[in-house]
């Protein structure tokens, strides 16, 4: 087994599989009376938050407190960082106070590389800048397996701001390592053409997203991230979600049993509408629930063993 | 413990129809223990308890006709040993939909040795549910327990050295029925 979960492209198509089908192991403890293991006991999680999370954090904190792991919850509000501690400088506080793992989510590319090089610890990226997110890709790919079955040959659409999205780059190479064909749709200044190169290794790029609805099994919705977004990408959210949205028009392009996802959070209305949201057909709340399961698979598949 | 070499010499102890009668004989124990195997769970201890709870369960109801719930308890997260191993990808757990409370569960493993496995399961099961009582049914004993755990029914006690291991091959899970003891002898 890995040490660190910083990449989806640390992962192998079985090391993957592995994960996905613990994580189904671990679905079953909700349906519980007792929703705790004992795998974890006497072990340390930090949860190193450099940016705000709402999902992300809380799905790590349930995860590793249902494997009984002792979790220490770290946000750069309230804490040194606003007195200009540094990464370095936490992660070897962290070191000191003997974290078996660090869970770290954080505005700057690269970070959790970074900190795998300070802790002897287990590093997982829970988010780093425009970089990966390959705990969301892992959840996003276990609720299509579970909603259709199977990943290899799906057909999945990833929709919306590629260029600030670490869920999109996370699922492209994941998805593709276990057999998906990925498709990704967004209009050309979020997808320029240097992004575009650099994915057209392992995906099809598109800008026309009603083109590619008609043959997708599953839809992905991007947030559009505008806390990111320097320049303007478009001229209004109204002109984007006329041509990006997916709203009940669209959604009727896809085929019978194809699904819509959203990493969440959502902006209603501009990438997806509330009917679609809300329908039978989005995931968006099943995510979250994985989301817990695929987290204890991680963090027992990476704590457990010696 | 020190496991024998691959190239050991080996010795059959029970292989095809005699293990069949093996286990026929604890099925026929286990009624005549629970008055008939009314109000009981068998629930097998991945990997190769499983396939012997089904067993057990065919061969009740051939006698009595009696149907006995059967499922499977993984005990992987419990194991008192977890941190010692390279990371174990886990079993099925699978309780019957009947569930298991206020009733008789009767734990069912091919091989009975330290005992620390039992005591994984007997956790294992406090989280899943409240059974009116726990027992525990083995294909072989080879004794050395290091825990002060017995079995109920036994297939066939084998006396055994430290040095020496019991494996059992089922055709559910490895394509023949057979019983070996492996190393110690010369």
């Amino acid at each position: 087994m890995i040490k660190h979960l910083r990449s989806a492209a640390d992962l192998d198509a079985a090391t993957a599989t592995l994960i996905l089908d613990t994580a189904a192991e671990m679905a079953a403890l909700s349906g519980r009376e007792v929703k705790k293991l004992p795998a974890l006991r006497g072990r340390t999680v930090v949860n190193l938050f450099y940016e705000d999370s709402t999902r992300t954090r809380i799905s790590f904190e349930a995860a590793a407190k249902r494997l009984s792991a002792d979790v220490i919850n770290f946000s750069a509000k309230g804490s040194s960082v606003s007195k200009g501690e540094s990464l370095k400088d936490t992660a070897l506080t962290l070191q000191a106070m003997g974290a078996d793992a660090v869970v770290i989510r954080h505005p700057a590319s690269g970070a959790p590389h970074r900190l795998a090089e300070w802790v002897d610890g287990s590093v997982v990226n829970a988010g780093d800048g425009t970089h990966e997110h390959p705990t969301q890709a892992l959840l996003d790919a276990y609720t299509m397996r579970s909603r259709l079955g199977r990943l290899d040959g799906l057909k999945v659409a990833i929709v919306g701001d590629v260029l600030h999205s670490r869920v999109a780059r996370s699922n492209v190479l994941l998805l593709t390592t276990l057999g998906a064909q990925v498709t990704v749709v967004g209009p050309p200044t979020l997808i320029p053409l240097d992004t575009a190169a650099a994915l057209a290794e392992k995906t099809q790029v598109s800008y026309d997203l009603d083109a590619v609805l008609p043959d997708s099994d599953v839809v992905m919705m991007l947030r559009v991230q505008t806390e990111r977004m320097q320049d303007s990408y478009f001229p209004s959210a109204r002109e984007y979600s006329r041509r990006y949205g997916l709203d009940m028009r669209r959604m009727r392009r896809l085929p019978e049993h194809a699904i819509v996802m959203h990493p969440g959070p959502m902006n209603r209305g501009m990438e997806i509408a509330p009917e679609v949201a809300d329908s039978p057909r989005s995931t968006i709340v099943e995510q979250v629930a994985n989301g817990v399961s695929v987290r204890m698979a991680v963090l027992y598949l990476l704590l457990g063993g010696k | 413990m020190a496991q024998p070499r691959a190239d050991a010499p080996s010795k059959i102890i029970l292989e095809g129809s005699d293990l069949h009668r093996v286990v026929d004989r604890i099925a026929h124990q286990i009624l005549e223990k629970t008055s008939g195997a009314t109000g009981t769970v068998l629930l097998g201890i991945p990997t190769r308890g499983v396939p012997l709870a089904h067993r057990l369960a065919a061969r009740i109801h051939a006698f009595e006709g009696v149907e006995v719930p059967v499922g499977s308890l993984d005990i992987t997260l419990y194991r008192d040993d977890l941190r010692l191993k390279a990371t174990r990808a886990l079993g099925k757990t699978e309780l019957p939909s009947g569930g298991i409370d206020g009733l008789r569960v009767i734990l069912v493993d091919d091989v009975l040795f330290s005992g620390r496995s039992v005591r994984a399961a007997l956790d294992a099961l406090q989280d899943l549910g409240r059974p009116s009582s726990v027992q525990l049914a083995v294909l072989v004993d080879r004794g050395h327990r290091q825990l002060p755990i017995r079995a109920d029914y036994v297939g066939k006690n084998i006396p055994t050295a430290l040095s020496e291991s019991v494996k059992v091959a089922l055709t559910e899970t490895d394509g023949a029925d057979e019983v070996r003891l492996i190393g110690g002898l010369k």
